[in-house]
């Protein structure tokens, strides 16, 4: 079925070719210098060789192959042109056109293998010396002739069957016009005028009473829909057409491989647009070559594993909302994560600190890096210069995604998601701010519409970041006035909003109005605009006037709730580390109103459970005998929602999370303890509200950070103040940029005693240590704006400043390890992290210090 | 000021020797007559959020979506007049047509290349950057408008 579609396109193609053939032969009679009509020659018959060996025609292979050497001497130079050898040449064309014939009418060459012509050619190109070869093949046409004759065809006789094959194999060529691509994409241009007439007549006719209007309005309504469906099917093409030559390719690579692999397909018909078929057709040889190669493993490993010996690879292609996925599967071994890693260190795309901190998934995706190969050998058939990064940027080229899934021992799956990028598309049209958008159909989830005075009441505040409660699930929500430095609208009675989904995400987007849906025909902006990642492009309304094209992933990624888009968590971990990306494991607990708080769990020192009945009210405090002394405990509803009484509503038996130092400990009532989390925490943004340090997202959720330090001070002060250890009382300035892990590291020592001064960058650490005594400094290692060695310079060369211990902070315990090593003039080295470590480091710090130095008055 | 070898070696620099004038504030300029696709009065605009501040909006013309640049926030002029509304000159550029708003639009005017010169060196750089010379005229100077770089938004925050 396929072959036979390949085959009808080569007729298609040859014929036109060999009727291009004669003319150019018989007018390079007239011009035999004609060094371009010569190649445009040679190139015709070189592409009919080409073709005939890739369908495995043989006798034409044979003809053309000696047509082809004939010519390239022509063409070199190394012969001149004579009657007799363009009679050759013709020959060749007609004999050509015989077996084309032939092959049309019962689908083989026929049993004329053209020997003589063929040894007539070969005979040809070895007398090299044209010239004087003319009486030999001068000859040759009369044995033409007679081969003819021999056949009982007189040369006469050949003209008029050649004529009779002409008009047959019109048959074909009659029913496929090939036209250019260049006036389809004008045709398509026009069409898209026409789509924009058409709406701007379509809301004339809703403006006027008139039933004749009315009429003529709706059939150019249908018709133009009709000839838009129809100019862009000319546009369209099976994703067969390229998937036609991938069993072939699956073969070959098999038996060089020497493994066995079948190939399935499925959607063959599914249609894309030309020039999208073109684009993918490379990268999509390439997956499957890559799959052939480093996925599928050869028989012997594969019945080891207890699998067929038969690998198998799968092509799929489907439509799905307004996009074709193409994926190409393989069941074989699947990409071994930890050698993708350690191979990405290898090569110096990460340091190993970095690698350790990726996730499986970002880790698979780096095989899509610039000068990236598992293959242990580059073997000459995948490696071709071309890695999955061309892949990769091939099809972002056209806007389309690529991911890859992978089990070990099960196989591996690229799957390509590649849009419809068509000139025309639907569209949902939207006013905001007194202008109106339109949003591409393709990226719209829902409608979701507020009404009346609870309608803002449903979008509630996480710390000043909007949400939604969308069946069960929190949306996160921006306001496209906002996001576009619109004015706000006055307060509507309902609050409008669009869920839409960029990349796997999804958000909701608020705006003024919904208006209605249109097909819409994209146009590009300007350059002066291209750096407005907010706009996909502009369209014209049906009013004539220009709305722009809203880009949803641009308006998700510049409102922040897509901040870390997956594009960026998995570029350059470089970044992450500095950004602000930390890993580390959360406990998390409801209580009260909060639904998801979030404490390091270094700092926790058990979880507990009592029940109310022993929990004991003493001087207006819980507290509970625990291990033979008295736990005070902190109901924390209490203490962040200081209004809303909780006697009523305290679980039982109570949840206390329990806090250590040294020997006093302090508990803490939740409502519930959630999970423990290890994540890489984005700090989103610090928070105004007492008693939490910011929120981040946690396992996909927002969670919001406790300021432990703030919660024990309100609500235990007494206990807060008695600790009094042997290293209390002293100074510590922490100098880190980010507030949120300023914010932890305080947390930490506050609790253990110390008072904190904070810096967020040099110069806050200067001018702090200028203004108060401090007698540990504790620094970040990229304290702004150069490093903490600045800071370290700074204060080595103050003599008040010489004897004050610092201690650097890694952002993980690697860096802190390799920065152990050196001595760079820092007393310790510890992760940012690692509470514990960091205390007891302050701590031994702290002893060192001449009890003397101790400033009491700070307690 | 400049010798005429100068002047002559900048004149080849324009094609037609025609101008199709206009005026912003009271700067009067001329863009190569072949360069020029149309004039239009003021058209309807669509604003672009976020834009730069020079790009006053959109213009559907004929089906075609052009970039209506301001030239009087271009040149870093003070804005016009409330009740005076802007002439589109739409000028053919590298990347399609662009249109410029204008104050007025003048006469095309044949000019003689012997009176042009090189901009002077003192000119506020906003303007510097995008006036390639200068005809002197009778009666006034005949600033040329480098199109291109007007429609460059990146070349003149580079000034």
């Amino acid at each position: 079925m396929q072959d036979e579609d390949v085959i009808r396109e080569f007729l298609v193609e040859s014929h036109e070719s060999l009727s291009r053939l004669d003319q150019e032969l018989v007018e390079l009679e007239k011009h035999p210098k004609d060094a371009e009509l010569l190649a445009s020659i040679f190139r015709t018959i070189h592409t009919i060789k080409g073709t005939c060996g890739f369908l495995a025609f043989s006798t034409l292979e044979r003809i053309t192959h000696q047509a082809e050497g004939l010519l390239s001497q022509l063409r070199d130079g190394r012969r001149e042109l004579s009657p007799s050898l363009v009679s050759l040449i013709l020959d060749t064309v007609d004999a050509t056109r015989k077996v084309l014939a032939s092959i049309e009418a019962c689908g083989e060459e026929g049993p004329d293998g053209f020997e003589d012509l063929t040894d007539r050619l070969r005979a040809a190109a070895r007398s090299t010396s044209g010239v004087q070869d003319q009486p030999d093949p001068a000859l040759t046409p009369v044995s033409t002739a007679e081969h003819l004759e021999g056949n009982g065809v007189p040369e006469h006789a050949e003209d008029k069957q050649r004529e009779g094959e002409a008009a047959k194999s019109s048959a074909v060529a009659d029913a496929n016009i090939r036209v250019g691509v260049g006036l389809l994409d004008k045709l398509m241009d026009l069409v898209g005028e026409l789509v924009l007439t058409r709406n701007q007549i379509l809301q004339f006719n809703t403006e006027r009473e008139d039933a004749a209007l009315n009429v003529t309005s709706q059939r150019l309504n249908l018709i133009t829909t009709e000839l838009q469906e129809g100019v862009m099917k000319t546009r369209m093409q099976p994703i067969g057409m390229v998937w036609n030559k991938l069993p072939r390719v699956v073969r070959d690579m098999a038996v060089s491989l020497g493994k066995q692999i079948r190939l399935e397909m499925d959607g063959t018909e599914t249609e894309l647009d030309r020039t999208i078929i073109e684009a993918i057709k490379d990268p999509l040889v390439h997956l499957v070559r890559n799959s052939c190669d480093h996925g599928v493993e050869p028989p012997e490993a594969r019945v080891r594993a207890g699998k067929a010996p038969q690998g198998r690879l799968t092509l799929r292609a489907y439509h799905e909302g307004g996009q074709v996925n193409i994926e190409i599967g393989d069941d074989g071994a699947g990409i071994d994560v930890a050698r993708v890693k350690q191979k990405a260190v290898e090569k110096g795309l990460l340091r190993p600190e970095q690698a350790e901190k990726l996730t499986d998934r970002e880790a698979l995706n780096l095989v899509f890096q610039p000068g990236f190969s598992t293959a242990k050998t580059v073997t000459n058939v995948s490696g071709r210069g071309v890695g999955l990064d061309v892949v990769k940027s091939n099809i972002e080229k056209i806007g389309g995604v690529v991911d890859v899934f992978s089990r070990p021992g099960e196989g591996t799956t690229v799957k390509l998601k590649i849009p419809l990028t068509l000139a025309i598309i639907p569209g949902l049209v939207i006013s905001s701010g007194g202008e109106r958008f339109v949003i591409p159909q393709v990226s719209l989830l829902e409608l979701i519409r507020l009404e009346g005075d609870s309608g803002e009441k449903h979008i509630e505040l996480v710390h000043g970041t909007p949400v939604y409660r969308r069946r069960g699930s929190l949306l996160p929500i921006a306001y496209l006035n906002q996001v576009l430095g619109l004015a706000s609208a006055e307060r509507a009675e309902a609050v409008n909003m669009v869920v839409l989904q960029a990349e796997d995400r999804q958000f909701g987007l608020v705006v003024d109005g919904i208006n209605d849906t249109q097909e819409i025909v994209v146009k590009p902006l300007g350059k002066q605009m291209k750096g407005l990642s907010v706009y996909a492009g502009a369209t014209i309304m049906g009013d004539g006037r220009v709305a722009l094209i809203l880009d949803v992933l641009g308006i998700g990624q510049s409102s922040g709730v897509l901040a870390e888009s997956r594009e960026q968590a998995r570029a350059g971990s470089e970044q992450k580390t500095q950004s602000g990306i930390e890993q580390q494991r959360l406990l998390l607990f409801r209580a009260g109103s909060f639904e998801r708080l979030a404490v390091p769990l270094s700092l926790v020192a058990r979880l507990e459970e009592f029940p109310q009945s022993s929990i004991e009210r003493a001087g207006g405090s819980q507290v509970v005998q625990y291990r033979n002394r008295i736990l005070p405990l902190i109901p924390l509803r209490g203490v962040l929602e200081p209004g809303v009484s909780d006697h009523d509503q305290t679980a039982d038996p109570a949840q206390v999370i329990v806090f250590n130092d040294g020997d006093r400990s302090v508990g803490l009532v939740v409502d519930q303890i959630l999970d423990v989390a290890e994540e890489t925490v984005t700090v989103r943004q610090k928070t105004a509200r007492q008693g939490l340090l910011g929120s981040a997202v946690v396992g996909k959720h927002v969670a919001d950070f406790l300021d432990l330090n703030y919660v024990i001070k309100v609500a235990a002060s007494d206990w807060f103040q008695s600790t009094a250890g042997p290293a209390n009382g002293k100074r510590v300035l922490v100098a880190e940029a980010s507030a949120f892990s300023r914010g932890l590291i305080r947390s930490g020592l506050d609790m253990a005693g110390y008072h904190v001064l904070e810096a967020a960058n040099l110069d806050e650490a200067i001018r702090s240590l200028e203004q108060h005594p401090v007698d540990i400094v504790v620094t970040a290692l990229d304290l702004p704006p150069s490093g903490s060695s600045a800071l370290l310079a700074a204060m080595r060369r103050r003599t008040e400043w010489h004897e004050i211990p610092i201690l650097a902070l890694a952002n993980s315990a690697e860096q802190a390890r390799a920065q152990a090593g050196q001595t760079a003039g820092f007393q310790d080295c510890q992760a940012k992290f690692d509470e514990e470590a960091l205390l007891e480091s302050v701590a031994r710090l702290a002893s060192t210090l001449a009890p003397c130095e101790a400033v009491p008055a700070c307690a | 000021m400049v010798t005429d070898s100068t002047t002559s070696k900048s004149g080849v620099a324009q094609s037609s020797g025609q101008f199709s004038t206009f005026f912003v504030a009271d700067l009067f300029f001329g863009v190569d007559v072949l360069r020029v696709q149309e004039v239009l009065r003021f058209q309807h605009m669509t604003r672009v959020p976020q834009a730069p501040e020079v790009i006053e909006g959109l213009i559907n013309l004929r089906g075609q979506i052009v970039t209506a640049i301001d030239m009087r926030r271009r040149l870093r002029l003070p804005a016009r007049a409330g009740d005076h509304t802007p002439m589109n000159m739409v000028v053919r550029t590298e990347d399609g047509a662009v249109s410029l708003l204008v104050d007025e639009i003048g006469d095309v005017l044949d000019v003689d290349a012997s009176t042009y010169e090189r901009p002077p060196e003192n000119l506020d750089p906003a303007a510097r950057e995008l006036i390639r010379g200068v005809y002197k005229l009778k009666d006034r100077l005949l600033l040329v408008l480098d199109a291109e770089r007007t429609v460059d938004l990146t070349a003149g925050r580079a000034a």
